[in-house]
């Protein structure tokens, strides 16, 4: 009993930023239909970032320990503002006319790239960003005890997922944007600027992922390779739900969520094997995910 | 006909001329070129798959597949002939890529590509954690005999494993030239452009992509045991996931024009390894990724391509990659 | 006469969109038939039905007897079905010969060989022959990509004539050619299949082609067929002018 409340309350935790990431990724595939292999890289470098952030600030003691928080926040906000653009207009824009199998190589080498390029900024060794984990607390569920954090962490992801839905849904921007990920060409003609549209969800895209990397950051040990294990998470999570849809991404999150859990408990040498084998029964009954897109007839 | 005995032809003297310059080439190139022919097999099988559209970044399952399955036999069933190691080698990778293929037969795209990776990287961590198989360490290997021959010389040993190698691989190109000029071999190129039309004209494209798929298994378990032949060793780095984007890269590198082009590559990236491992050991992944975006814009066909624009007669398979088509 | 063709009660929608609404049609061997409607009537919904491109919700199709409903298109060629398309179906990277090279070198008896070059001599003379009677001669070395929409269109159906197809399923053949190359084009077409004893079904909108080359008609609205028999009857048929031809024809 108690095994199952931890897998419960564990899966839950790890969906939480599992869906911050993955919904940004699905985001930018629905939007510029492209699945951003380096989208783990910018999870590392917003762990790394605010990382430093964080080791700067509580290192100097520089202020109240809570607006920390808000650091970690920001760091995620900078890196969005300073990759997004960059990687959108300054190499993805180039490749959009080519065969998507040369887009598939190029976000490939755009991860080679990132990371190299944290370990050439930040070093090969580890960081510990500890000192936002403990400032909640802890509490007690079935007799197991969590941290407060973790919980915090399932608010987070929660309100990032309404304010997409909403964004998306509520806002003419939003709705926009949704044109644009049904059709391009007629929202093109209609007088959308698809460009920006594109530039902005791909920045999106990437604070997402930033966002996840830094509050992910105080509960793990920031270091090189934790970049391939987040694309290899959240491509399961953005297949299984769904390409370029929201709420299958935060469903799929916590299958896999379960399912890693599960494993970690259980069968802890089959981790990523567990989460890859609920794909594939997934896949066996709904072939595009939970959440299909409708495509059009091609004959 | 007259195409084929040609091919045949071609092969055996480039045989004959890598044979005679490793005879009288230093050591380390000897060493160096072996390896390179061994990941060059890899990436042989890559450029298979890549004719029809497909790119794996999993190769490593089957190089891994291939190295274990040499090593194993090695140390525990005592074989030490290095044909048949290689052998063992491409039947491993021959019986994982038929149970695979069928499971990835739906996929394209960066579909296929991530879950051939997730595989290598599943098989990684399996590998990483089982002690029984040497854990993260792996195990070591003694130089392997040949018919018979155990080379006392060290020198020997490698000048005998680069023979070897050399005629594997140049076999093994031969007869990938002479398929992918042959009719099956056309069909990986149509499937690429068109699968509604290929199946429309009588033929299955999941059997083109399946057969393509295990071509380049067998390929990827070959050049396993030859690596581990020639680096002596072997571990679960073998599956990494770095180690298959090399490939890949290699394969980007020297396009699906020309065989040849795939082993010119191989050769040149082992220098350039050697060299950049010394003194920037940092940041090989990100110059590889680099010069992949230098590629793809302005050498989209690879190296092989270069061959075609300077060959005055048109090559005998399809040209570059297409632009997107609305 | 044994009919080639024979659909029962195919029936086929898509969420609210009824596409075929019991369709039975029977097809006599050698007939050349007309398929008429407006946009969404069905009639490229047939062809895919027949070609198996989609499963029918319900119904059966029967070539000479034998049930192949459901079967996959490559299937379905194999039996003697073939078709051409609205948009041309081409292998753009490839150069128009290399397109009717597969086409002509898929369906062998002794199946695909791994090894034999796919430039045989007895191919290279089955490929100017169909170069020929499709009049592609001078285009042969080019690339798709840089061809013209009429000349894809040719190449496309040139494609589909491979064979001896015992049943030809032409899908717009005319559509987007200039007017005054659609009575050539048809020629070339009838002129290309004449020996081979096809039975034809031809998609149009443009009912002169229809009224000159199909010796039958099938009019479809909305999923149905609502009109069968000779042109010039089906033509002046109410109905048809109605909903399909709009007016007197």
């Amino acid at each position: 009993m108690k095994l199952a409340a931890a897998i419960l309350i564990d899966g839950v935790i790890d969906a939480s930023w599992l869906f911050i990431v993955a919904v940004g990724l699905t985001l930018v595939f629905g939007v510029l239909n492209i699945l951003n292999f380096a989208h783990g890289s910018l999870f590392a470098v917003g762990a790394y970032a605010a990382a430093s952030a964080v080791g700067w600030y509580y290192g100097g003691d520089l202020g109240p320990p809570f607006l920390g928080y808000l650091l970690m926040l920001g760091a995620a906000l900078a890196v969005a503002l300073a990759l997004g653009p960059l990687l959108e207009r300054g190499v993805l824009r180039f490749f959009y006319r080519r065969d998507e199998v040369v887009l598939v190589l190029v976000t490939y080498a755009l991860f080679l790239i990132l990371e190299d390029a944290t370990k050439l900024i930040w070093g090969v060794e580890s960081y510990y960003a500890s000192e936002p984990y403990g400032l909640l607390g802890n509490v007690s569920f079935f007799g197991l005890s969590y941290v407060g954090y973790d919980f915090a962490l399932i608010g987070l992801a929660v309100a990032a997922g309404l304010l997409l839905w909403l964004g998306l849904n509520r806002t003419v921007t939003g709705k926009i944007v949704l044109a644009v990920i049904h059709d391009r060409d007629i929202s093109r003609a209609m007088g959308v600027n698809v460009t920006r549209v594109f530039a902005f969800a791909f920045t999106l895209g990437v604070f997402l992922a930033a966002l996840g990397g830094a509050f992910t950051a105080p509960k793990i040990s920031v270091q090189p390779g934790i970049g391939i294990t987040v694309i290899l998470l959240s491509f399961a999570v953005v297949v299984i739900g769904g390409l370029g849809s929201v709420e299958g991404a935060a469903i799929a999150a916590l299958f896999v969520g379960f399912a890693r859990a599960a494993a970690i408990h259980l069968v802890p040498w089959a981790e990523l094997f567990i989460v890859y084998l609920v794909m594939a029964l997934v896949l066996a009954f709904r072939p595009e995910g939970l959440f299909q897109r409708t495509s059009a007839r091609k004959i | 006909m007259a195409a084929v005995v040609g091919t045949f032809a071609t092969a055996l003297i480039a045989f004959v001329v890598l044979a005679l310059a490793g005879f009288a080439a230093p050591n380390w190139l000897v060493l160096v070129a072996t390896l390179a022919f061994s990941k060059g097999l890899v990436a042989l099988g890559i450029v298979a798959l890549m004719r029809g559209g497909l790119i794996s970044f999993g190769q490593g399952t089957f190089y891994c597949a291939g190295a274990y399955a040499a090593g194993l036999a090695m140390r525990s069933l005592g074989i030490g002939d290095a044909a048949m190691l290689v052998v063992l080698g491409a039947i491993a990778g021959l019986i994982l890529g038929v149970i695979i293929a069928p499971l990835l037969a739906g996929y394209r795209g960066i579909f296929f590509a991530t879950l051939t990776l997730a595989l290598s990287m599943i098989v990684y961590g399996i590998l990483n954690k089982t002690y029984s198989l040497g854990g993260s360490d792996g195990l070591n290997l003694h130089a392997p005999g040949f018919f018979g021959y155990r080379p006392a010389r060290s020198q020997d040993a490698s000048y005998a494993l680069f023979l070897f190698t050399s005629f594997v691989t140049v076999a093994a190109a031969a007869l990938c030239r002479i398929h992918f000029d042959s009719v099956r071999g056309l069909l990986p190129l149509a499937a690429r452009d068109n699968e509604i039309r290929l199946e429309y004209l009588g033929a299955s494209v999941r059997w083109v992509n399946g057969i393509n798929f295990v071509i380049a298994a067998v390929l990827a378990g070959i050049g396993g045991a030859l690596s581990a032949l020639s680096l002596g060793h072997i571990d679960p780095d073998f599956a990494f996931w770095t180690t298959s984007g090399e490939f890949v890269f290699l394969a980007i590198l020297s396009g699906y024009v020309s065989v040849t082009a795939v082993f010119v590559a191989a050769i040149l990236l082992e220098l350039v390894r050697s060299f950049s491992s010394q003194y920037f050991p940092n940041t090989w992944q990100g110059a590889l990724g680099v010069f992949l975006l230098l590629i793809i814009l302005f050498l989209p066909g690879g190296l092989g391509s270069l061959a075609l624009r300077l060959r005055p007669s048109g090559a005998k398979s399809a040209p570059v990659p297409a632009e997107k088509r609305e | 006469m044994t009919a080639l063709l024979e659909t029962i009660g195919l029936q086929k929608s898509f969420g609210a969109v009824v596409a075929a609404n019991d369709i039975s049609v029977v097809v006599q061997s050698g007939q050349k038939l007309g398929l008429i409607g407006n946009n969404g009537a069905g009639k490229t919904t047939f062809v895919n039905i027949v070609t198996g491109h989609l499963k029918p919700d319900a119904g059966r199709v029967m070539l000479d007897g034998e049930n192949i409903t459901g079967l996959p298109p490559r299937q379905v060629r194999r039996n003697g079905v073939s078709r051409s398309f609205q948009i041309p179906q081409l292998f753009i990277s490839m150069t128009l010969e290399q397109n009717l090279l597969m086409a002509l070198a898929i369906l062998r008896e002794e199946g695909l060989s791994s090894w034999r070059p796919a430039r045989s001599d007895a191919r290279m003379a089955e490929l100017d022959d169909l170069l020929g009677r499709f009049r592609l001669r001078q285009y042969r070395g080019q690339t798709i990509a840089v061809l013209p929409g009429g000349v894809r269109k040719l190449v496309d159906i040139a494609m589909a004539v491979t064979h001896q197809p015992k049943l030809l399923l032409l899908d717009e053949p005319t559509s987007g050619v200039a007017v005054e190359e659609k009575f050539p084009l048809m020629d070339v077409i009838m002129q290309a299949i004449e020996g081979s004893g096809a039975t034809v079904l031809f998609v149009e909108h443009d009912m002169d082609i229809v009224g000159r080359y199909a010796d039958r008609v099938l009019a479809f609205y909305a999923g149905r067929i609502i009109a069968d028999g000779e042109p010039a009857a089906v033509l002046s048929n109410e109905e048809v002018q109605r909903y399909v031809t709009g007016g007197a024809a």
